[in-house]
């Protein structure tokens, strides 16, 4: 096998990355980096993110305002230390953005503006109009191409982790467009390849969001933490699950029901003002604004369509100039993919499965357990999200992170420079064994089972038994299908067995990883007895602090299911209380 | 190594393909006669250094039905290259007024009336 | 009876074919269908083999290009609704050299996307403690539509230019380096101008106008490209006056 030898191995290339990446070159030029990703850099799912990024810049805002709207929004699942540390440190990140290009949008003194956002007592969110993850992607990749020291190896499919003498020393991958494997030999290793939405049916995620380094941390011994925390954003459009921002709420959208009734009123979220009170209606947390659209479509309050049940969203009373100055792309997707004008129609809108509060578990300085493993953005959970995750606290996340995971993997490789971090000159038995379940996945024959015939029932089963309300018995059921279907994954045969841009065999890897970060979830969602954030137990709808003021963390057990412990969670200074929204938070 | 990237030839009637390409080949055609007529002018003036009877057989020529004949598609050729030369200035020449940009409509008719204008110049020059 | 639409895509498998081929599929005919979704019934359902790039399904990523009907486009965002009861030719796209079915080489773009140093190379630096650089609506407003290519390459496939000389720099790359020209806080024109102002570079351009035509993103390279050339002319003819003139 090809052995590529380097510093430091990045494995995703999205904002975290990136940010990571740049991070090395600049502490220390001579380090050598390895940018890893399965997909060409423009094309990580970061590009997708719309409304923009928290952080504190304006003079009627605070530090403390910021930190306490998180972890309110978080349901006190937060580790406060980290939300202080990433309040403190978003608004330099932001800023150097900036200064590196990033086309924010301005006030008309051109100084960077900010709009308000759901959960936020004050706006912060800075915002490139409602583009803001594609300009931060953009901006991050352009800048990358300065720093000579990051080789980048686009389209190499990460499969596992190389772990050697209780250190992880590199990452195997398979270079996608010949088939041939690769191991990547480095003295730190960081991980930023993003959520798994795609476990789910309707997602805003794209095809790439499968949980990929989730999955290689976690068969490597790392915990998942606080996997049962999955994020419904309110507004995606039926069918295809396209996002529409909450950018379009934050500048004065409204939802609502069949009779054109605000009916967020109705669940705590009032009083329905005609202007966008901050934290309150359609500016309240996602988990609330999701469930709310659940029992709406109990009650029969819904509209029916051939895509399932949808909500309206109406921004008509913004006007045709502020929606195409800020709001173009909202406009450009539901004319493409609903065929409605956002100017003269409402839009039709549904929760969709959106972003993945849990991942690979790590401490602030974004390392995991594993010495030499660090990781960062969805994928890691450090936690600053909690039980809920405010939006446009993950594109400030994603640089804040990927910068302390990018310096932490520096200096760890340094401080490691004189270990032999090469058992032998060669690729090693981890390496090797990757190889030899690679062969055994070619050889297999016979078989009714496809990936697609797998994947969909394992999509059908996460959301009729783990989605935005739960119980014992759908859980229960859902940990045993995904335990058939993983026995079932272990003997399906590839359909393609060509080497050179084999995308059968990539799907199979990505569906393996699916099916055990699936399992996780469901585990962690059967043992967390309360309902707590974007976690919600039918037969458990209070929060428990007494018993679950714990993140939970789940162990990798072969072929088994996952074991679930539990660590406290950092309480520094603000205890838990009641989660007020509507017209009682301001 | 199992890779084997195929390129498929451009074809040389490319330009065949889809109708853009074909006005696109047109429009560069057009520029041909532009510099024949460009030509035709610098042999007048050389006729002209050259005296009276020089000059006015040159004038015979462009007479004929031949010299007609060719000055006419030269003109319309001429036209059509100004006319898409024109429309495409908003492109390559934008204008800000105030932090807003000028009308696409308004950079092409300035094009125009400068046409006119020069126009209306040389053939008053004329004594036409 | 449910209604039906057929695809012929083109499939190449280099360790088994000599050269490309089509092969026809019968797909579910949806109203509020892609080509992307047709493409993906057809892995899920029909035959696993097919390989293609997507990713978002939201025409943000620019993964999915493809040639449909002859025309470079976003495979999601072409409507199966616009070729109801017609054959849709599904190829990859023109001027880059295929790696299997509808996916191809990009490595040179990649190389050119590099070459023009698209990165912003500031007036003045400014450290980080004395907060951003002021830019008014006004000044973002200048350059903000470069800013929204996708790098789908639908513009290379479209100009001809890059058919015939596979060195010309292209619309994406000079767009992009215009988009860096135009930034008020950016001095790196003159950094940018080996390459950009080179005879691959914009000098290649022959205004076919192709390219903008088929952005999905309206980010009208072709106007970025002869903006530049105007740019170019007028630094070239000062430093002709005076040497060094334009700086």
């Amino acid at each position: 096998m090809d052995v590529i030898e380097t510093d430091i191995a990045i494995v995703g290339a999205g904002g975290a990355g990136l940010r990571a990446a740049i991070a090395v070159a600049e502490s220390d030029p001579s380090l050598s980096i390895a940018l890893i990703s399965k997909v060409y850099p423009m094309r990580s799912h970061t590009v997708a993110a719309e409304g923009g990024a928290a952080g504190v810049i304006k003079g009627n805002d605070s530090l403390d305002n910021h930190f306490n709207d998180t972890v309110s929004g978080g349901d006190w699942l937060c580790d406060q230390d980290a939300v202080e540390l990433f309040v403190n440190t978003a608004p330099l990140e932001l800023l150097q953005l900036e200064h590196w290009g990033c086309p924010w949008s301005r006030e008309a003194n051109g100084t960077v503006a900010v709009r308000p956002f759901g959960g936020m007592k004050i706006e912060r969110t800075w915002y490139a109009a409602d583009k803001t993850g594609f300009h931060i992607l953009h901006t991050l990749f352009q800048t990358s191409l300065k720093y000579p020291s990051i080789r980048r190896f686009d389209e190499y499919y990460s499969t596992d982790l190389i772990v050697e003498d209780g250190r992880c020393t590199g990452v195997v991958a398979i270079e996608m467009r010949s088939g041939r494997m690769v191991a990547f030999r480095a003295r730190a290793v960081v991980i930023a390849t993003g959520g798994a939405g795609r476990i789910f049916p309707f997602t805003t995620n794209g095809a790439i969001k499968t949980g990929d380094g989730m999955a290689m941390a976690y068969r490597a011994g790392v915990p998942l933490k606080d996997m049962e925390f999955m994020q419904y954003h309110p507004t995606g459009l039926p069918g295809t699950g396209i996002l529409i921002t909450e950018g379009s709420r934050g500048e004065g959208g409204i939802l609502v029901n069949k009779d054109g009734y605000r009916y967020l009123q109705d669940y705590n979220l009032g009083p329905p003002d005609p202007w966008p009170r901050k934290k309150a209606m359609e500016l309240g947390p996602r988990d609330r604004l999701s469930q709310a659209f659940w029992h709406e479509q109990q009650k029969g309050r819904t509209i029916k369509t051939p895509h399932g049940d949808v909500v309206h969203l109406d921004i008509r009373q913004l006007g045709e100039k502020m929606i195409d100055e800020r709001l173009p792309m909202v406009r450009e997707l539901a004319l493409a993919y609903v065929g409605v004008d956002p100017v003269h129609a409402m839009i039709p809108v549904r929760p969709v499965v959106h972003y993945t509060m849990g991942g690979i578990h790590t401490d602030i300085d974004a390392a995991t357990p594993l010495p030499g493993l660090f990781a960062a953005g969805e994928c890691a959970c450090v936690s600053i999200n909690g039980a809920n995750r405010l939006g446009s606290n993950s594109l400030a996340e994603i640089v804040v992170f990927g910068a302390r995971a990018g310096r932490g993997a520096a200096a760890f490789a340094k401080a490691n420079i004189n270990k032999a971090n090469r058992m032998s000159g060669g690729a090693g038995t981890a390496a090797e064994a990757a190889q030899a379940r690679l062969r055994e996945l070619f050889a297999r024959e016979g078989g009714g089972d496809s990936v697609s015939s797998l994947r969909k029932a394992m999509n059908d089963t996460m959301e009729s038994g783990a989605g935005i309300y739960r119980t014992e018995q759908t859980l229960q059921e859902t940990c045993d299908i995904l335990a058939d279907l993983r026995a079932r994954y272990r003997k399906m045969p590839l359909q393609d067995r060509s080497n050179v841009f084999n995308t059968d065999l990539i799907q199979a890897l990505e569906l393996g990883c699916m099916l055990d970060v699936a399992s996780a979830m469901a585990q962690s969602a059967l043992q967390r007895k309360e309902s707590r954030g974007s976690h919600q137990r039918l037969e458990y709808p209070d929060r428990d602090d007494a018993n679950y003021l714990k993140h939970s963390m789940a162990s990798y057990r072969g072929d088994g299911a996952p074991s679930i412990s539990y660590r406290d969670v950092v309480i520094t200074r603000s205890q838990p209380a009641e989660r007020v929204y509507g017209g009682a938070a301001t | 190594m199992s890779r084997r990237p195929y390129l498929r030839k451009v074809e040389r009637n490319w330009w065949l393909q889809h109708p853009r390409y074909i006005s696109y080949m047109i429009r560069e055609l057009t520029s041909l006669f532009v510099g024949l007529y460009c030509a035709l002018l610098a042999v007048g003036l050389v006729r002209l250094s050259q005296g009276h009877s020089a000059w006015d057989g040159f004038v015979a020529n462009l007479s004929s039905p031949i010299g007609i004949s060719v000055q006419l598609i030269c003109l319309v050729f001429a036209i059509y290259h100004s006319v898409t030369w024109f429309a495409l200035t908003p492109k390559a020449m934008p204008l800000m007024m105030k932090d807003e940009p000028v009308p696409g409509i308004v950079i092409v008719g300035a094009h125009y009336v400068a046409w006119a204008a020069v126009s209306a110049v040389v053939l008053i020059g004329a004594g036409i | 009876m449910s209604e039906i639409i057929m695809l012929e895509v083109l499939r190449y498998h280099p360790e088994t074919d000599s050269e490309p081929y089509f092969q026809r599929y019968t797909v579910p005919y949806q109203d509020d269908w892609v080509v992307l979704d047709a493409l993906n019934h057809i892995k899920d359902h029909l035959d696993a083999t097919l390989s293609y790039r997507w990713s978002c399904h939201m025409a943000v990523c620019g993964s999915c290009g493809m040639t449909i009907n002859g025309e470079p486009k976003l495979s999601c965002h072409t409507f199966l609704r616009d070729y109801r009861g017609g054959v849709i030719r599904v190829e990859p796209l023109d001027h880059f050299p295929i790696e299997r079915d509808l996916v191809i080489v990009m490595d040179s773009f990649m190389d050119k996307l590099g070459s023009v140093k698209p990165w912003l190379i500031p007036k003045q630096d400014k450290p980080l403690s004395s907060g951003e650089y002021l830019q008014s609506p006004g000044e973002l407003g200048a350059f903000h539509q470069y800013t929204q290519c996708i790098n789908c390459l639908l513009c290379y496939a479209a100009c001809p230019q890059c058919g015939l000389n596979e060195d010309f720099v292209g619309p994406a790359a000079l767009a992009l380096a215009h988009r860096y020209n135009l930034d008020s806080r950016d001095g790196g024109k003159d950094a940018r101008a080996e390459v950009v102002a080179s005879n691959e570079g914009i000098w290649e351009c022959t205004f076919v106008g192709a390219c903008s035509e088929v952005c999905p993103k309206h980010v009208d390279p072709a106007a970025a490209i002869q903006q530049t050339k105007i740019s170019a002319s007028v630094d070239w003819l000062k430093d002709l006056l005076t040497p060094g003139g334009h700086r």
